[in-house]
């Protein structure tokens, strides 16, 4: 019961968490020791900060896309429209900005259009995550499904605003979002763990993020005690939209493109970040720092693997084989480990 | 006796009227939507996701989620191609299917290891199997495109059950692989209806551990639901490779949502417990006459996934209503 309580509460400050909480011990070692062994195999290209700031650069997006994940799965449910809700909200601002940006605007004016691009797109993935919201927790729709359906709708609506096309070609001011560096540090990497601070603080120091813990333990227990559970859906819900909004724009930025179907294969990666990160498929636990140092080890080992079989063909096949291996292995010794954990006390 | 309140009231009969109301509609915009041609090409389209639905139908009706079926089918297909191409394989299509019904019994066994032997979640660890069995396919096996298929898998693809003359003069025949749909659709119904493992799906699904003190050996029904739903991707796999009449390395993998879809619509609830085969096989149907029809009512290619998303919502929206509806009734008359 001591990780549960901990994880419920938060009384726990971070530093005592990391020393208590087994699975981010195991995946903190985890990632040293991939940092350790390519550093080794490859000394001249892995342990270079150009490595390290392009790692901090691809791992950003994906890392925003699992907050909201992350969140979702908290209170026992998910979120399969990410990736899709990226997409239209980033289509959406990305067209204000075509239409709204005179062609001989200066820097200084091309600011406040970014801004309102930004509100824009945010306001679309505050919209998307309310309609998910409704549909789960008033229409009583499973996560699974109601998030499956309007996956395919707002896919849908982002392949008939674009014709199915991709955009491109933005100014070089909005490029710096996705592209800059701040002292060496990537400003996408900058976004993420600004989030991950928010977020942290949000779940461990606020009422609501007592409220999305209770919840996802035990709904009707927390129903019992008080809490609006169809409120901390949607509430949920929206801030994952949110989340994908920002996510969709970093991708904007950084690519200097968008297209309805850019980055399918991220929801599942999301998916797989957030269990990795210590989020239980039935609710109730989880926490940032489990998801930020899972991407971490995630993005050493694919990084590593791409620079191991550069020779060879297809090295970016054989990063899903070793996704899938590390998801399985953790999840068996964290049962094996839970197991060994629940029989000891009772003697 | 039938009660058609009932009846009525079921998610089969729901699905049965939509297809019929989008049949009519299409078909009174486009008549050509009755025409035996387009009959014929809805049900040849139908095969590969009603195969991989009868699998994706007993998982849900057990309390579980797979989504490594269609890496299983792509996986065993593409093994299976790649073997017989190497031994120059000349015989029938019976050998190919039987190879790549055993690989995928094989991989749907590696599954139920994980889910029944170290009871991890369905889903999460389907997840990680179909990104294992994935990428070790593309890696170690290959990625190109096979084109030279087995001679008997393109006779297969050739063939012909029944063949009618069109109007405007040229023959049309239907696709013998409808027959494997049917078969594994009528095996599913007697192995649900009729057998003791069958009606422990239903139970684990009901309740895991109420099936376990009943004594239903819950370990044993894993297996062969997992082991079955491998053999029938396998299956499924075999078949679209026959009747594209290639081995695609990147086909297939990113449909498990619409197959998932299709039989949740016919009602079988995602939180286990109840489905049928009837209503899989409606789900299937309909999911299959918007994806190729939709084009004939003048409804442009772009906006299809909008309608589809919009029935997918609608499609579920119902029957959640109406279990919320009948879930207060019943608190009523139990107050009463």
């Amino acid at each position: 019961m001591q990780a549960s309580k901990n994880s419920i509460t938060n009384k726990a400050s971070l530093k005592t968490k990391l020393n208590i909480d087994p699975n981010i011990l195991r995946l903190s070692l985890i990632a040293v020791t991939i940092f350790v062994l390519m550093s080794i195999a490859k000394p001249t290209i892995f342990p270079t900060a150009l490595n390290i700031s392009s790692m901090a650069f691809q791992l950003s997006e994906i890392g925003i896309l699992s907050i909201g994940m992350m969140l979702t799965m908290i209170i026992g449910g998910i979120d399969l429209s990410v990736n899709a809700t990226a997409n239209l909200a980033a289509i959406i601002a990305a067209l204000s900005m075509k239409n709204f940006i005179p062609a001989d605007a200066t820097p200084e004016q091309i600011v406040p259009f970014i801004v309102l691009a930004f509100i824009i797109a945010m306001a679309i993935g505050l919209l998307c995550g309310f309609l998910n919201g409704v549909l789960i927790a008033y229409v009583k729709i499973p996560a699974i499904l109601a998030t499956l359906g309007s996956m395919t709708l707002f896919t849908g609506i982002s392949t008939v605003i674009t014709g199915g096309t991709a955009l491109y070609g933005f100014s070089d001011q909005f490029l710096y979002i996705g592209n800059g560096t701040v002292w060496n540090i990537p400003v996408p990497f900058i976004i993420f763990i600004t989030l991950s601070v928010i977020m942290t603080v949000v779940l461990s120091k606020t009422a609501f993020g007592l409220k999305v813990y209770m919840m996802g333990t035990n709904p009707t227990a927390a129903h019992y005690s008080g809490i609006n559970n169809q409120k901390v859906t949607v509430a949920v819900h929206m801030i994952s939209g949110l989340m994908a909004s920002l996510a969709g724009m970093v991708i904007l930025a950084r690519t200097n493109s968008i297209n309805p179907d850019y980055g399918s294969s991220y929801v599942l990666q999301a998916i797989l970040i957030s269990v990795l990160g210590g989020v239980s498929v039935s609710g109730g636990f989880g926490s940032i720092p489990g998801i930020v140092i899972a991407l971490i080890s995630l993005q050493f080992l694919s990084t590593g693997f791409n620079m191991l079989l550069f020779q060879h063909s297809g090295s970016n096949f054989f990063k899903d084989f070793a996704w899938g291996v590390l998801l399985l292995l953790v999840m068996v010794i964290n049962y094996l480990s839970e197991k060994r954990r629940l029989k000891t006390p009772n003697r | 006796m039938l009660n058609w309140k009932k009846v009525i009231k079921s998610n089969e009969f729901i699905v049965a009227v939509m297809i019929v109301f989008l049949s009519i509609v299409i078909g009174l915009k486009n008549p050509a939507f009755f025409s035996i041609g387009n009959v014929f090409g809805v049900l040849r389209s139908s095969v590969v996701m009603g195969i991989f639905a009868m699998g994706v139908l007993i998982v849900l009706i057990s309390g579980g989620v797979d989504v490594s079926f269609p890496a299983i089918a792509l996986v065993s297909m593409y093994i299976t191609v790649k073997i017989l191409i190497s031994v120059n394989y000349q015989g029938t299509v019976l050998v190919p299917f039987a190879m790549a019904g055993l690989l995928g019994l094989f991989l749907g066994l590696i599954n139920a290891v994980f889910i029944s032997l170290f009871k991890l979640p369905t889903m999460i660890v389907t997840l990680g199997t179909s990104s294992m069995f994935y990428g070790f396919m593309l890696f170690f096996i290959g990625s190109d495109y096979i084109r030279d298929i087995p001679q008997g898998m393109v006779d297969f693809a050739k063939s012909n059950l029944v063949t009618a003359v069109q109007p405007n003069g040229s023959i049309t025949g239907l696709h013998p692989a409808i027959l494997i749909f049917l078969v594994v659709a009528i095996l599913t119904w007697l192995f649900l209806k009729y057998t003791m493992i069958g009606r422990g799906v239903y139970a684990l699904g009901g309740d895991r551990e109420a099936a376990k003190r009943a004594g239903f050996n819950v370990v044993l029904i894993e297996f062969v639901i997992y082991g079955f739903v491998g053999m029938l991707a396998g299956i499924g796999g075999i078949t679209f490779g026959c009747l594209l009449r290639q081995a695609n390395p990147f086909a297939i993998v990113g449909g498990e949502l619409e197959v998932i879809a299709a039989v949740v619509l016919g009602g079988a609830a995602i939180t286990g417990g109840r489905g049928t085969v009837i209503g899989a096989v409606l789900g299937v149907m309909l999911i299959t006459i918007m994806n190729n029809s939709l084009i004939l009512v003048g409804i442009p290619s772009s906006w299809q996934k909008v309608v589809v998303g919009f029935i997918l919502i609608i499609g579920t929206a119902l029957p959640a209503l109406q279990a919320q509806r009948s879930e207060k009734s019943t608190n009523v008359t139990l107050s009463e």
